[in-house]
């Protein structure tokens, strides 16, 4: 399996405080990745670096690498922009624009990345991406009703529609299921395991069966570092590190 | 040996309750077998007849650790240490159901060895069944102490009882041959040998599975016993 991302001596700070301490990590290609760890260990914060979302927060900064199919995004002339157009990201609530209808949020990505293109290539790239995000045929009969008309569960899969259209090779999902109903996370998780044919996933979720659910190689973080990573059922079995354990079988806090 | 608890009292205490349950079947299936030698050994009648009625008890205790382990791999979603403490249970339990069984059937063949005269004085099963007993008792004490080398003295030991098992083969192959009269006697006593070693069997199988517990890694089917893990 090729590297998709390498993570190399990566810190990132808010202000004075270190949020991420030294992460040297490799997320494989075509694979899901799950980020674990309790509140506050950096989780967010770590994908936030893998696409320069984490400096737009004020006195927020980052040293070290990313290498993105071994160029570092962090490298002089890199364009943020650019990069998060390669390295989407799906947040935690449900986020589709409330004044844009279906249609329109779907091609929100590429209208914003100054894509000018015809009225029926726009459509196929937004039936594209509806089909893909396991929407289309919930919406087809509705694509101008508002963004925000529909459930929670079929918004989320929106703002993946949404992610998917400006053909990203990375997707960032931070706790994506945490606002959703048992049955809307289910659908996720499907089309978590559909859409890693093609891309490669980063998930961060609080959920531990729903790492072990979805993802080929997970991580573990504590307080700013990763303490340990690797095949999702190799570390939900027999874990290396005593801090992996306690945390996953509940023995923490 | 739990190095720390878990943030939710109750899912230890019905951890540790299936820890105990484990080993109170344990010590009622070493007692049933201590009672099948016993009866074996003393040509005891009643004895064998108590052993054989105590059966149900092991039976109930296995239903129980089922029920207890599925209830629990259904409720907690039990991760590394306490999934493989759960799944190590559910296959224990099994064997010493077995384990069980295996006194019964020693019982039977005693009441029927009992209706005749002692072919031969016993000397090599009454040895065989002392490693067989140590053996099972070493299992479970090493499931207890988390003992993974204890737990493959077990595993090494099962070659002795094999050896005494082809033994006591030949020897009483050769009884058959030269008097056919005593061809019913040698045969049970040819089933208790076989007995005895499938309880050293059942004993080597719970020790893997607490080198699997322990240690995450599974030692079971190798032609030889690693020296270490």
């Amino acid at each position: 399996m090729a590297n998709k991302l390498e993570v190399v001596g990566l810190n990132a700070w808010f202000g004075s405080n270190q949020a991420l301490k030294d992460i040297n990590l490799i997320i494989p290609d075509g694979a899901v990745t799950a980020i674990i760890g309790p509140s506050g260990c950096g989780k967010s914060t770590f994908i936030r670096c893998l696409n320069r979302m984490h400096e737009v927060v004020p006195g927020a900064r980052v040293s070290g690498q990313v290498l993105l199919d071994g160029a570092n995004i962090y490298g002089p002339g890199i364009d943020p922009v650019q990069v998060r157009a390669k390295v989407g990201m799906v947040f935690q609530r449900p986020n589709p624009f409330p004044t844009m209808s279906i249609f329109d949020n779907a091609a929100a990505g590429l209208r914003l990345n100054g894509v000018r293109q015809s009225r029926s290539s726009l459509a196929k790239v937004v039936e594209r991406s509806l089909r893909q995000a396991a929407l289309w045929d919930e919406v087809k009969d509705s694509l101008h009703a508002s963004g925000v008309s529909i459930s929670g569960g079929q918004q989320q899969r929106l703002c993946i529609a949404r992610a998917l259209a400006v053909e990203p090779e990375v997707i960032l999902m931070d706790e994506p299921c945490s606002a959703l109903d048992p049955i809307a996370t289910t659908k996720i998780e499907a089309l978590i395991y559909e859409l890693k044919q093609k891309y490669t996933i980063v998930i961060v979720t609080h959920s531990m069966q729903q790492a072990a659910r979805v993802s080929d190689f997970t991580a573990f973080m504590y307080l700013g570092r990763l303490v340990e990573f690797g095949p999702t059922d190799k570390l939900f079995t027999t874990p290396e590190k005593k801090e992996t354990e306690d945390y996953i079988t509940g023995r923490f806090g | 040996m739990e190095a720390r608890q878990h943030t939710d009292r109750h899912y230890d205490a019905e951890l540790k309750d299936l820890h105990m349950k484990i080993l109170e079947m344990g010590g009622f299936v070493e007692k049933q077998i201590a009672n099948a030698i016993r009866a074996l050994v003393n040509r005891d009648d009643d004895v064998a007849r108590t052993t054989i009625d105590a059966d149900h008890t092991v039976n109930r205790m296995d239903v129980d650790i089922d029920d207890l382990c599925i209830r629990l791999l259904a409720l907690r979603q039990p991760a590394a240490k306490d999934l493989r403490l759960i799944t190590t249970a559910l296959k224990i339990t099994t064997d010493l159901e077995r384990i069980g069984d295996m006194a019964v059937n020693l019982c039977e063949r005693t009441l029927e060895l009992n209706q005749e005269p002692l072919l031969k004085p016993l000397i090599d099963i009454p040895r065989m069944a002392e490693v067989a007993q140590a053996m099972l008792r070493e299992s479970l004490d090493s499931f207890v102490r988390e003992d993974v080398e204890l737990a493959l003295k077990v595993c090494r030991d099962d070659d002795f009882i094999d050896q005494l098992n082809g033994q006591l083969f030949r020897e009483l192959s050769s009884f058959m041959v030269e008097r056919p009269q005593t061809i019913g006697r040698a045969i049970r006593l040819l089933f208790v040998a076989k007995y005895i070693e499938r309880i050293a069997d059942h004993a080597t199988n719970i020790a893997e599975m607490v080198i699997y517990m322990v240690k995450g890694k599974s030692i079971r089917h190798m032609n030889h016993v690693p020296p270490s893990i």
